[in-house]
């Protein structure tokens, strides 16, 4: 047998797999995505119908706040600890990552902990405090998920970081803000776009904690849920669900080219 | 030790976030464990509801590990001689191939299990046995095995050590057994612990997979959220933090390992 | 064992032609060493005899009678030295040593023995047990050439081996290599691009550029008698002394030099060794740069030839940048190669 044989049978097994449960059933969605009464134009109805509308509106939103709230507190975070040691550094880092293989359902019921009827808040403001089941609690739990994926992209940007940089910044008389500004921002800006990207769309397609407390609330994942499930809808929930993931695979395949990271979606 | 008030805002920020993230998983174990979440821990500390979930749920425990175990295996088989054949087949082939079966880190979960069951579902002894679920798991998973072999493999000069074993005599299955897979020993290892740790978690795909007979742990959890009371379901999300915080740990460990002999 | 090689080229499949037809014949026990440029398809060559390269239809290459040309690689029996030496990170010195008795299917006992002798003959008795890590760069040189000779290969093939050591201690090295060679009493192929290096191991040098053996012979032959103004310039440095050739006389820009003999339309060079500065000096030029190498000054003088020459001056003392010195030489120690050769 000769070496290259031997390579290209290796990649066989990978290959039959990805043909039969990863191309042919994505080739078959996309085509039971116009098999509906409405034909092909099932994708304009997404952007004709206002329940579709609003549902794509609001998706974005929560996961656009979510990608700016991860990305400001995980900068903040990572950046004070790639750049400091100190007693318990590694207690926090690890609160901050170990979140990372929480499925979206348990990160849903710790939501429903803090912010639910039995919760911690309810228990220790006066008045009746409750939004785990809001807008305000998927928000919540969306950031609970992104904040550990955005933090270690960050850190590992920030451990590639060149300090001489900083320090020739330093030496040429710049503020510690103007170094922020001039330096760090610069040379963290390619992961924070990827990580923005990343936080984003694990957003778009959270489905386990949408699901936990999403009960009352149009989201994507939970429209294609419910237009599946409840309404035997399947041409549209099989439309939503290739528009979702075409989006979140381009937004992917950007911040991988920018950062070289995998990070899983999930959620 | 805190300088200057920049400092001081970082690590507010930093503790804030930790105190976010971590308040809520103490209250959930704490949950598990007391006699009436309603009065607090002053009404007792107590392991019946663990016991409690041990009797409702451990069927979901056991289908969890077991499609774990599988998951392994079969990521294992296909994963270890693609990561090969990619490194050692460069071109645009491996590239889109590698491309594509990275396809499920981006697509939502759901909507790959909604394409399984358009194509799968009719097909009724597959769509209701164990391995039905075992494929969202592997397709979920297999990139995180490649990747994690691959970066390992492209860091070493693996042709030439391959040649250097054929100018001994080697065939291509025994260069493969006997060079390929020792040195590549810290990626198996790191995609290992990252395909039990992300299969046991797996919640959106196995969700839509599963039937009323085939629960997986994360399958229960969800379960246990809508209809059980807040003590139990604390207890149950105790043991799944029991069983899935090590395997982090350990994969976090393996990772970083597997990524320092990569550099 | 001998080596044959006959019409043996090689076309990449992006259409460069490594090596041109070639014919190459490498006797029982003789150490021959591949000298030339990166990029003169030397190691394309050695790959080739390896097997690990598939050359040209037409191609053929004999180990004695036996026709290997179309043998895969773990079929041919050959030993290789890698430049990178390529040891296996998860064995041991002796795992190492011992892969290819493994793959060989040779008795446990017998390998053993095998792997004593070698450890013992490349003085690694000591490192047996180490992993390949914790070794140096030389020590690693050895395991690689250990490793090479311990299935008693039918040819031994050394791809810069020593390239890829620190300088101060490749010279050491180099002299250690050839002895083992010769210890090994084993057909070998050399490949270097360090002319130093070859001459001190093989027996035999074969010069390439371009694909081509340009010139093969024993190093002394290619150090005196180069054919081409190419080996003449690899081999030994030599410097071309362009002037205007009447009789035995060779009108150059710093004087006139005389010529061994009558020539005509002919190519003249000169090594630095044979350039001397001296007061007797019959050529006249300017010193540009003098560099103390410790035992001796190098000397770049200008205004001679078009170029700069290069003299090796063993004295106390070095000559001014700027100053006027008079040169001598030796018409004996000059090369004069014909005019066809001017072509590179």
């Amino acid at each position: 047998m000769t070496n290259r044989t031997f390579i290209v049978l290796c990649l066989v097994p990978l290959f039959i797999f990805s043909i039969a449960f990863l191309a042919l059933p994505l080739i078959r969605l996309f085509l039971a995505s116009g098999e509906g009464a409405a034909g092909w134009s099932v994708y304009l109805d997404i952007l004709r119908k206002p329940r579709y509308l609003n549902t794509l509106i609001l998706t974005v939103l929560v996961s656009l706040a979510t990608t700016f709230a991860a990305l400001g507190i995980s900068t903040t975070a990572g950046m004070f600890l790639a750049r400091n040691q100190f007693k318990g550094r590694g207690v926090l880092l690890s609160i901050l990552t170990l979140p990372l293989a929480f499925p979206g359902v348990v990160i849903g019921f710790l939501i429903i902990l803090l912010g639910g009827r039995q919760g911690l808040i309810n228990q220790i403001t006066p008045g009746h405090v409750v939004f785990a089941y809001s807008i305000l609690g998927l928000f919540l739990g969306y950031l609970y998920f992104s904040i550990p994926r955005v933090l270690l992209t960050v850190m590992a940007a920030a451990e590639k970081l060149d300090p001489s940089l900083e320090e020739a910044a330093r030496t040429l008389g710049a503020s510690p803000y103007r170094v922020v500004k001039d330096v760090i921002l610069p040379g963290l800006m390619p992961s924070l776009i990827a990580a923005g990207a990343i936080a984003f769309a694990t957003a778009m397609g959270a489905f386990g904690t949408a699901f936990t407390l999403a009960t009352n609330i149009d989201v994507l994942p939970m429209v294609i849920y419910t237009e599946f499930t409840l309404s035997a809808n399947i041409a549209m929930a099989a439309a939503l669900s290739i528009s979702l993931g075409l989006v979140t695979w381009v937004l992917l395949l950007v911040a991988r080219s920018l950062s070289g990271t995998t990070v899983a979606a999930g959620g | 030790m805190i300088k200057s008030k920049a400092k001081l805002l970082q690590l507010t920020v930093t503790l804030t976030a930790c105190a976010f993230l971590f308040i809520p998983t103490v209250m959930s174990v704490m949950a598990g464990v007391t006699a009436n979440y309603f009065k607090g821990i002053s009404s007792g500390v107590t392991l019946k509801w663990v016991f409690q979930v041990w009797e409702l749920y451990a069927d979901s425990i056991f289908l969890s590990l077991w499609l774990a175990l599988a998951c392994l295996v079969v990521t294992f088989i296909i994963g270890l001689p693609a990561a090969y054949g990619l490194a050692r087949h460069p071109g645009w082939f491996s590239r889109v191939l590698e491309e594509f079966i990275s396809l499920p880190l981006a697509v939502p979960g759901l909507a790959l299990a909604l394409a399984l069951l358009q194509l799968y579902g009719t097909m009724k002894g597959f769509r209701t046995s164990w391995t039905f679920i075992l494929v969202g798991h592997v397709l979920y998973t297999l990139p995180f095995m490649v990747r994690s072999i691959l970066a390992v493999l492209a860091a070493m000069d693996l042709k030439t050590l391959e040649e250097a074993a054929a100018s001994l005599g080697a065939s291509p299955p025994r260069r493969f057994l006997n060079i390929v897979v020792p040195n590549a020993m810290p990626g198996i290892l790191a995609g290992a612990l990252t395909v039990v740790t992300l299969s046991i978690g797996e919640f959106n795909l196995t969700w839509m997979l599963h039937t009323p007979y085939l629960k997986t742990l994360p399958v229960g959890l969800a379960d246990s959220y809508a209809s059980m009371r807040l003590e139990i379901a604390s207890a149950y999300t105790l043991i799944f933090f029991i069983m899935i915080v090590p395997l982090l740990m350990a994969m976090q460990w393996a990772s970083s390992r597997a990524q320092r002999i990569a550099n | 064992m001998t080596l044959h090689l006959t019409n043996t080229a090689k076309t990449f499949s992006d259409g460069t032609r490594a090596l041109l037809p070639i014919e190459l014949t490498v006797k029982t026990g003789e150490i021959m060493s591949l000298l030339g440029p990166s990029g003169c398809g030397k190691t394309t060559l050695l790959r080739i005899i390896a097997g690990l390269e598939t050359p040209d239809t037409g191609s053929q290459i004999f180990f004695d009678d036996d026709d290997v040309t179309l043998q895969q690689v773990e079929d041919r029996k050959v030993g290789m030295v890698f430049q990178s030496y390529a040891l296996f990170p998860n064995m041991s010195v002796r795992g190492n040593i011992g892969y290819g008795l493994k793959m060989q299917k040779l008795a446990p006992d017998k390998a053993n023995a095998r792997i004593n002798e070698v450890l013992e003959m490349c003085q690694l008795e000591k490192l047996a047990l180490r992993s390949i890590k914790a070794l140096s760069g030389g020590q690693r040189q050895r395991v690689a050439l250990a490793r090479a000779i311990a299935p008693r290969p039918r040819i031994l093939l050394l791809d810069e081996p020593l390239s890829a050591l620190d300088a101060s201690l490749r010279e050491v090295l180099r002299d250690e290599l050839a002895v083992l060679l010769r210890k090994f009493n084993i057909t070998a192929i050399f490949v270097t691009h360090d002319q130093a290096e070859a001459m001190a191991i093989a027996d035999r040098v074969a010069v390439m550029d371009h694909g081509t053996i340009v010139q093969s012979g024993t190093p002394e032959e290619l150090y005196r008698n180069p054919q081409s103004m190419f080996v003449a310039k690899f081999v030994g440095s030599a410097m071309l002394l362009d002037g205007s050739c009447k009789g035995k006389k060779l009108t150059l820009a710093g004087g006139v030099q005389d010529l061994p003999k009558n020539t005509t339309d002919e190519l003249v060079f000169v090594r630095a060794e044979d350039v001397h500065i001296s007061k007797k000096g019959s050529l006249t030029g300017t010193v540009q740069t003098t560099t103390f190498l410790g035992t001796h000054y190098r000397i770049g003088i200008s205004g001679i030839a078009s170029g700069v020459l290069t003299s090796i001056l063993a004295g106390q003392t070095a000559p001014n940048i700027g100053d006027t010195v008079k040169v001598s030489i030796n018409p004996e120690a000059l090369l004069i190669l014909p005019n066809g050769a001017h072509k590179e």
